[in-house]
């Protein structure tokens, strides 16, 4: 009963999308019914990343309460997420320092503490992938030698003073690197990805809907 | 500059410095900013969904267009929270599995026809000589087209030992994977060099110049 229901439940719903896609959406019932299906789809999903974020309040209000190691810290994230959520759901007709528009506290949390700190944890990463760099591009053999050709050359290539000393070697060298390195080598490897990875994730989907795969029912 | 610009931009000065600061070494300075940032992602998305999914997509039509049937999606959506209860833990594998279902059956269709068809015909249309504009450079770009993503698909099929001509393609395959590797490791490097540049440019004038017009 737990498993088979959730079981038909995946089957009848992935059905659905199957069916009409056979089918005029304007014309039928299915196009309807999948554009339904859809919003339900958007809905589920939007409490799905709520609950989320109740588990990581809930894990650090446990370890609040309990004065676990660290407790002060996981006290700022509560706020933070409070600081952040409570102002942005008070609706705006109260405030203008409500919902999520400009000038709403929200709005200025995100554009003075956390778009800031999303770039800067994203620049620190330049200093990771270089040290990175330096460990694993060593020309050992033929594999790593290309890898490491490759990666020089579009860094080079990407910055205008790079290019000038790339055109220097040979006029004709930064146009070959986007020809042939990568809308030639790059794109054959990224279409030959593509192509596996989506006849996985086909197969993986039929797995779901014939219930074969239940792994996500914790099974 | 004004009173506000300036507490605004030591504020961004504050945290960029204190993230920065794990350079050196783990530090109160860095974890307090680090755990600031997780609550304020977190909270940005209760934000978001709040506004975009559960207001716009479910109340709204529901009082104003009478679309009541949008209980039902919200009914499953609420039952994802039993998750923590340990005696109805299981109910919330309902809603799960409709996502699941759904999501299945759209990329079911969505992965063979809207991305493996249109690679492999863009990969057989590269070989028709109709196609090419480019004379002698197209033809040779199209049959590095054909070679990489047939060599790149054959070293990732497993099901049959690398060995002879099937090994001898899968090592082309691996020649191709790393040269795009490579070209993608660039592209990523650069990213996130630019990124750091930017930090850099706020740090020296932005945050540079609040200091001269505080002090000097």
């Amino acid at each position: 009963m737990r498993t088979i229901v959730p079981v038909i439940i995946a089957f009848l719903s992935g059905m659905v999308m199957i069916l009409a896609f056979f089918f005029d959406p304007e014309k039928s019932i299915l196009g309807e019914l999948e554009q339904n299906v859809l919003s339900w789809v958007t809905i589920v999903g939007g409490f799905t990343l709520l609950l989320g974020v109740v588990s990581i309040f809930r894990v650090n209000l446990i370890a609040v309460k309990r004065r676990h190691d660290g407790w002060g810290y996981k006290l700022v994230t509560l706020i933070s997420i409070l600081a952040m959520a409570i102002p942005a759901i008070i609706p705006s007709k109260l405030s203008p320092l409500f919902g999520t528009g400009t000038d709403s506290i929200y709005d200025w949390l995100f554009n003075y503490l956390d778009a800031p700190m999303m770039a800067t944890m994203f620049a620190m990463l330049a200093f990771y992938i270089s040290s990175a760099a330096f460990r694993a591009f060593r020309a050992r053999n033929t594999e790593a030698t290309l890898l490491l050709i490759a990666a020089t050359l579009v860094m080079l290539w990407r910055v205008p003073m790079g290019e000038i000393a790339l055109a220097y070697i040979h006029p004709d060298l930064p146009q070959a690197i986007n020809t042939y390195i990568m809308g030639g080598i790059n794109m054959a490897v990224q279409r030959g990805i593509i192509i596996g990875a989506a006849l996985g994730a086909a197969a993986m989907s039929l797995r779901i809907l014939l219930g074969i795969e239940r792994t996500y029912l914790g099974k | 500059m004004s009173w506000v610009e300036i507490v605004q931009i030591w504020l961004v000065a504050f945290v960029t410095l204190s993230l920065f600061s794990f350079l050196y070494k783990d530090n109160p300075f860095y974890r307090l900013v680090e755990h600031i940032f997780a609550g304020l992602s977190a909270g940005y998305y209760v934000g978001l969904i709040y506004h975009s999914v559960i207001l716009q997509t479910m109340i709204d039509p529901m009082f104003r267009n009478g679309e009541w049937w949008l209980i039902f999606p919200g009914i499953l959506g609420a039952l994802m929270f039993s998750r923590f209860s340990k005696n109805y833990g299981w109910i919330s594998r309902i809603s799960l599995a409709f996502v699941m279902g759904n999501t299945a059956g759209i990329f079911l269709l969505s992965e063979l026809h809207g991305k493996v068809l249109p690679q492999v015909g863009a990969t057989m249309r590269s070989l028709n000589p109709q196609h090419q504009a480019d004379g002698w450079t197209g033809v040779l770009l199209s049959l590095l087209i054909v070679v990489g993503v047939v060599s790149t698909l054959i070293y990732f099929y497993f099901s049959k030992e690398h060995k002879g001509v099937l090994g001898g393609v899968a090592k082309v395959g691996i020649w191709f994977i790393m040269i795009s590797f490579g070209a993608h490791f660039g592209y990523t490097v650069m990213a996130r060099i630019s990124l750091l540049i930017g930090r850099v440019q706020f740090l020296i004038f932005d945050f540079g110049n609040s200091i001269k017009e505080l002090f000097g």
